[in-house]
């Protein structure tokens, strides 16, 4: 029933020069990002030339990539999940006391992060799509109740450093080839990444086949578009929604785990403000909170600009901690703008020919 | 023409007291009152004594609540008129309370971390303090109103720079206001032992119900609530009221900086007011307000505010640990709010009807 959907179509199928609103926006997005990119070769040089650099920073941040995609599975819904941190919290906590306290196997943490936030999921989904409360009072309570819970599963900070298989685990890099960079004395150093950007493209690539070509993924768009007419389609709105915070209920327990393993350890102030900025790497990258416009690749790049307008901003010396959040909100300031101009002459437009 | 309209469906008292919007919160309170004069008889106990200064002061745990729950009460005010305009929250008024509270006392410190005496009158802070509130107020209101973009995701930009932008104002110090005067506002007013927060917090709800009485300004942004495009048709200007409700926010936002700032004469900006948003929130949801915006009503709200620090006290008296306390909250906000989902309610009355059938009911089965 794909002619139905007919604001949605890849853009290809349509005529040059109309995008659709999803599109255009991820295209934004991405001409912004290699902008950027490229500005801070051409003037910073010595950082940004390596590709190390960036390769580091998407390593940091695998997890935001992963909270991002169900943030934007969400949203995209219509809907809105501020536990994502909370979660990842709470993960990274539990996988930390019993990988070190209890010594643990690493794949029965990793199930039991998936656990975690399926449950999450779950409760919060079923809340919000078959009693019909507010997303944002439902997980908010649900961001409330994980760090809350991360603080009696155990209220200090926590190291794992005796458990050997999740040291090695912890300390795997992927080398990839040809970016490699050599130093001053001619020694080559490969280019490497962690575990968890490969599981956060596994991720991305999925999230974007489903979303694009799935029954599923369209009846995603359809509900967050008009949840009227997706009733009058005979889509089963309540179960779709629920599916959308089922799904980023366990985004955000494999986004724990990954973050988990990029830090090797557990403390109640870990991943403070992920959830806004899942939120604000979702907005940069085209999703809006009105629901149905998104794309994944378009988070993928708002995940990737948010990362490297920080470093930008603290490697041209503005290094105070005030400097990060206020640039963030700017550019966030700016995107938003921008799409709003955009999305209401589109609907002038639209009247317009209408009316012709 | 009364003969013409239908026949009111009959209710039954009980159906249309659980209609009201204020019934939440009350039942709530009762509920808390109640089982912490089971857990212990002496919670509710008020004794006379005096502070440090020499004034006479009551002291207990309901004078406590009162206290300490005045700024989430005065926040609550100013958060359900924007909830009922604009159908969003503002979740930027604790960061905003951080801009404020360290404009006002940039002005007091004159930018010096420990001056001996103040560098400018209160009152001159405090007005600068409402101004540079409702400057940040009007710009999540312009943002939301004229470019139309969610509340949340507008206030998200504030939420994200606000505390930075406090600790930019004052050089990233922690000054600390000088003076005795200056603590009143957190503190007691000499000769008057009730704690002057809750005051200041009964000043403000009057003068907002005085507005909300006197003026059509309720019923606008009631209207401008449900709905938008009606309320354009009548006449209404939708988004110069969305705006104002958001320039409202910024001065109970001010206000509550007063407090805050006051009762520590200092400001920490990481720290001042922390998750104060989704406090005020949750006290427009107990308070039984839409949250899509449209029907409101402001006693119910800050009631909420108060029942929600009724419910941090009681479980401080449990011994609950100040960081575990979220955990505890949520579950009961979630049994709060899962009662009364509408589904749920509907479910629970027809239970009601089931359980006691009445006259109707046996008649028609007889028949």
């Amino acid at each position: 029933m794909s002619f139905l959907f007919k604001r949605n179509q890849p853009g290809f199928l349509k005529k040059p020069g109309k995008m659709t609103d999803t599109n255009l926006l991820t295209t934004i997005t991405i001409v912004v990002f290699l902008v950027m990119y490229l500005c801070a070769i051409v003037f910073l040089k010595e950082g940004f030339l390596k590709p190390q650099t960036m390769l580091n920073l998407i390593s940091t941040n695998s997890y935001l990539i992963i909270l991002a995609c169900g943030m934007s599975l969400v949203m995209i819904t219509g809907g809105i999940d501020i536990s994502v941190g909370g979660v990842t919290a709470l993960v990274s906590m539990c996988c930390a006391v019993y990988l070190e306290n209890n010594g643990g196997s690493v794949p029965v943490a990793i199930l039991m992060s998936v656990g975690i936030g399926l449950a999450f999921g779950l409760v919060q989904g079923f809340l919000v799509a078959y009693l019909d409360i507010q997303p944002f009072i439902v997980t908010l309570a649900g961001m409330f109740f994980a760090r809350g819970m991360t603080t009696i599963v155990n209220a200090n900070p926590i190291n794992v450093t005796s458990n050997e298989s999740f040291m090695s685990l912890k300390d795997t890099r992927i080398i990839i080839p040809l970016l490699g960079s050599t130093t001053k004395k001619g020694k080559y150093i490969p280019a490497t990444i962690e575990i968890g950007v490969i599981v956060a493209l596994v991720i991305v690539a999925v999230l974007f086949v489903m979303l694009k070509w799935s029954k599923l993924g369209r009846s995603f768009y359809a509900v967050g578009g008009n949840r009227q007419s997706a009733l009058m389609l005979g889509i089963n709105v309540r179960r779709t929604t629920f599916i959308s915070h089922v799904l980023c209920g366990l985004l955000a327990g494999i986004g724990g785990f990954v973050y988990f393993m990029h830090i090797g350890s557990g403390s109640p102030a870990h991943a403070s403000g992920a959830e806004m900025n899942a939120i604000a790497s979702s907005i940069i990258g085209g999703t809006m909170l009105t629901g149905g416009v998104g794309n994944i690749i378009g988070t993928l790049f708002g995940v990737l600009s948010l990362v490297l307008i920080q470093n930008i901003v603290s490697s041209i010396g503005l290094d105070q901690a005030w400097w990060t959040g206020i640039t963030i909100a700017a550019m966030l300031c700016i995107f938003l703008i921008i799409q709003s101009i955009i999305i209401a002459h589109r609907k002038k437009a639209n009247k317009a020919a209408g009316a012709a | 023409m009364p003969s013409k309209m239908p026949s009111q469906p009959k209710t039954s008292f009980w159906a249309r007291l659980f209609s009201h919007q204020i019934v939440i919160p009350i039942l709530a309170l009762l509920l808390l009152a109640i089982f912490n004069l089971i857990s212990d008889p002496t919670f509710f106990s008020i004794t006379l004594g005096h502070n440090s200064s020499g004034n006479a002061v009551l002291s207990g745990n309901l004078i406590s609540i009162i206290d300490s729950g005045s700024e989430l009460a005065i926040l609550a005010i100013g958060m359900t008129l924007v909830t009922a305009a604009s159908g969003g929250q503002d979740i930027s008024v604790g960061a905003a309370i951080a801009i404020a509270g360290s404009a006002m006392v940039r002005v007091l410190c004159g930018g010096e971390s420990s001056p001996t005496e103040l560098k400018a009158p209160i009152i001159v802070a405090f007005l600068i303090g409402v101004a540079v509130a409702m400057f940040f107020g009007a710009f999540n209101g312009t943002l939301v109103a004229y470019f139309k973009i969610q509340p949340m995701v507008a206030t998200l930009i504030l939420f994200t720079a606000g505390r930075s932008i406090a600790a930019w104002i004052n050089n990233n110090e922690l000054p600390i206001v000088p003076g005795e005067d200056f603590k009143v506002f957190g503190g007691y007013i000499p000769g008057i032992p009730i704690p002057a927060p809750f005051l200041i917090a009964i000043v403000c709800f009057i003068v907002t119900w005085l507005i909300m009485k006197f003026t059509n300004l309720g019923l606008y942004v009631q209207s401008v609530g449900v709905n938008e495009k009606t309320s354009r048709l009548n006449g209404l200007n939708p988004e110069l009221i969305k705006l104002m409700t958001y320039v409202f926010l910024g001065v109970c936002v001010a206000v509550a900086a007063l407090i805050k700032v006051s009762r520590i004469s200092s400001i920490n900006y990481s720290v001042i007011a922390k998750d104060i948003e989704m406090d005020a929130i949750l006290a427009v949801a107990l308070g039984g307000n839409a949250l899509g915006g449209g029907k409101f009503s402001i006693g119910a709200s800050v009631l909420g505010a108060y029942v929600i620090q009724f419910l941090t006290t009681t479980l401080y008296k449990l011994e609950v640990s100040a960081v575990a306390l979220p955990a505890y909250k949520a579950v009961v906000v979630i049994i709060l709010v899962v009662l009364s989902a509408p589904t749920v309610r509907e479910k629970l009355s027809r239970l009601g009807k089931k359980l006691r059938p009445d006259k109707h009911g046996a008649e028609a089965s007889k028949a």
